[in-house]
């Protein structure tokens, strides 16, 4: 809102949602935390007290500092190689940061696509781009993404297609009844008019419509994402292992977990769960301040 | 009716189609499937065997033709690991995961049903919150996490309950409850919203007007319809979670369906991860089918609709 002219143009009711997305119940913890996570992904070079990959095999399986046996120079302890669990988990951000945005990136993408074809094109296209919606949706979504990363092999950015190309049907399914109202809506009609091609009416006037839903859509999917992400690294098919994730640590730890090497399994878990919450409760607000029509979703 | 059954039944086989060619399609651009077919380390002459053997040397219509002909036989090829048929293993470990699964459901609605319908009498009270922070921390949290924090706790620490394994009651307590959580948390949400819903609908509001007491009122007018709803998405579930348990299966070496996919992974044991995902598919949607026709058969309005 920049002047005071286009503050009085515009409806009350928006006005009101304007203002209510800057005061609000804005959830600052989740923010923070999610910020938080962001920051460490980045400097992890600089923040990190050690090489992640490489440990020291005669201080292995180290307990946290505070406990007997624990030393200041692994704060975290260290794991079966002797590696730093800090300094793993100051890197496994920068894997969950990078996989979880880019694959609801990626899946928003090629759902937001094939809705707004889908939705604005009707006849065959529709029915092709909903049938194949459904048959995406019959799959049970976690054991397709193994299937896949078990013939294509581990490796980051495979997982990142993988998701992307799992979870796109949310997405094509919401955006595509948007288009179905918003192509009978008055500015739609005079751009036909205007003699807007159907490519044009899509990409400037339906796009910039529909593109509120595809962001709420993708801070839910977050944390669906980043889930994925660390079962399919637990079970082996995600991230390959000398690379430190979250996901892959809680399957290292998993076998100390009989003899009490607790640090292993709680810090990695803490961690996923305190994104994929944040993840969560970020969402769950933007849903209901940006877009009225997918409260009860 | 007969109409409206038979394009269900259209789409369900479209969709079972659709599957078979993405497994089909997938196996093949990624790889020489001979690769995957063979036990690691076979030679040459193996590999070439192979090829001949599943017709690999043939165009790949012929070859799709003779993975569908052997699928329609229900034969998914055979485990390198257990040397027997995918099938015959599919079926030894579905008993295992069907009781883990009713177990779970079991625990879900046990928890999920009534504290939906305490969250939605005392809606923006303090249960509603209590509520809301249980389904919050049961969607966030990943089902393999809860499952080991759980071994840490109670076998571990408190030595209450055996880590791993199968045999008696005492081994499902923590499977259970690891894979329920999720879906308790997704029942509640649903009963809140479902009970909300009725208690404002017109025929509870007569109720009230005729002075019924406020147990009666929930017990007999909103509970029972504001069921239905949860029930359908209790069965949908059930088949679900026999489809995700993979990890909590894994996390507690429970003898089901999902621990024999990990092994299929951890054995490079292709046919047997090929057959779960093929069964998982065709389970689904069978069930969806199921569903729809069930609801076309209680609601006219749905059998109607073009």
């Amino acid at each position: 809102m920049s002047t005071q002219a286009e503050t009085v143009a515009l409806p009350p009711r928006f006005r009101w949602r304007r203002v209510s997305l800057r005061l609000g119940d804005f959830p600052l913890i989740p923010t923070l935390i999610l910020a938080g996570v962001a920051f460490v992904a980045i400097f992890a070079n600089v923040l990190a007290p050690h090489n992640p990959e490489v440990g020291s095999l005669v201080a292995r399986f180290k307990p946290p500092f505070w406990e007997t046996g624990g030393s200041a120079k692994y704060l975290l302890g260290t794991d079966q190689l002797g590696r730093d669990v800090l300094s793993r988990l100051i890197f496994g951000a920068r894997v969950s940061m990078v996989v979880g945005f880019t694959a609801v990136i990626f899946a928003g993408v090629i759902g937001t696509a094939l809705g707004i074809l889908s939705g604005y094109l009707g006849g065959w296209v529709d029915q092709v781009i909903m049938r194949l919606t459904d048959t995406w949706l019959a799959l049970p979504a976690l054991t397709f993404a193994i299937f896949l990363a078990a013939i294509v092999g581990p490796s980051m950015w495979n997982i990142v297609i993988i998701l992307g190309i799992t979870y796109w049907t949310r997405y094509a399914r919401v955006i595509r009844g948007e288009v179905l109202s918003l192509k009978e809506r008055e500015f739609v009609r005079l751009a036909i008019v205007a003699g807007c091609s159907k490519w044009t009416i899509m990409r400037r006037h339906i796009l910039p419509n529909v593109i509120n839903s595809a962001i709420v859509l993708g801070s839910l999917m977050l944390g669906v994402v980043i889930i994925t992400e660390a079962t399919l690294s637990f079970l082996g098919v995600g991230v390959p292992p000398p690379q430190p994730a979250w996901g892959l640590m809680l399957s290292d730890g998993k076998q100390g977990l009989m003899v009490g090497r607790w640090w292993l399994t709680v810090f990695p878990g803490c961690c996923i769960m305190l994104m994929v919450l944040s993840a969560n409760l970020l969402g769950d607000w933007l849903r209901v301040k940006l877009d009225p029509q997918l409260r009860q979703l | 009716m007969k109409q409206y059954i038979g394009r269900r039944v259209g789409y369900s086989l479209l969709s079972l189609f659709l599957l078979s060619l993405t497994i089909f399609f997938f196996v093949r651009v990624t790889g020489d499937p001979a690769a995957l077919l063979v036990e690691p380390g076979a030679s040459p002459a193996d590999i070439a065997a192979i090829h001949h053997q599943f017709g690999l040397d043939r165009p790949l219509w012929v070859q799709y033709g003779i993975f569908m002909a052997s699928l329609f036989h229900g034969d998914l090829g055979q485990s390198f690991y257990y040397r027997m048929p995918v099938m015959g293993l599919y079926l030894s470990r579905l008993p295992n995961s069907l009781l883990l699964a009713v177990v779970a459901m079991g625990l879900s609605l046990l928890i999920g049903i009534p504290s939906g319908i305490l969250a939605a009498v005392r809606v923006g009270r303090f249960w509603d919150s209590v509520g809301k922070l249980f389904a919050l921390l049961g969607l966030s949290l990943p089902s393999f996490w809860v499952g080991l924090v759980l071994i840490l706790v109670f076998s571990v620490y408190l030595g209450w309950l055996p880590s791993s394994g199968a045999g008696t009651p005492l081994h499902l307590i923590m499977p259970a409850f690891a894979l329920g959580w999720y879906f308790a948390a997704a029942h509640m949400r649903l009963t809140r919203s479902s009970m909300l819903e009725v208690l404002g609908s017109e025929y509870v509001k007569l109720a009230r007007i005729k002075g019924l007491p406020q147990s009666l009122v929930i017990a007999k007018h909103a509970f029972k319809n504001a069921l239905i709803p949860v029930l359908t998405l209790a069965g949908i579930n059930l088949v679900i979670m026999v489809n995700v348990a993979v990890v909590v299966e894994t996390v507690f070496a429970w003898p089901g369906i999902g621990r024999l996919l990990y092994e299929g992974i951890a054995f490079r044991d292709f046919p047997v991860v090929q057959g779960v995902v093929i069964m998982g598919g065709a389970m689904i949607v069978t069930v969806n089918l199921l569903i729809d026709i069930l609801y076309a058969v209680i609601d006219p309005r749905i059998r109607l609709e073009r």
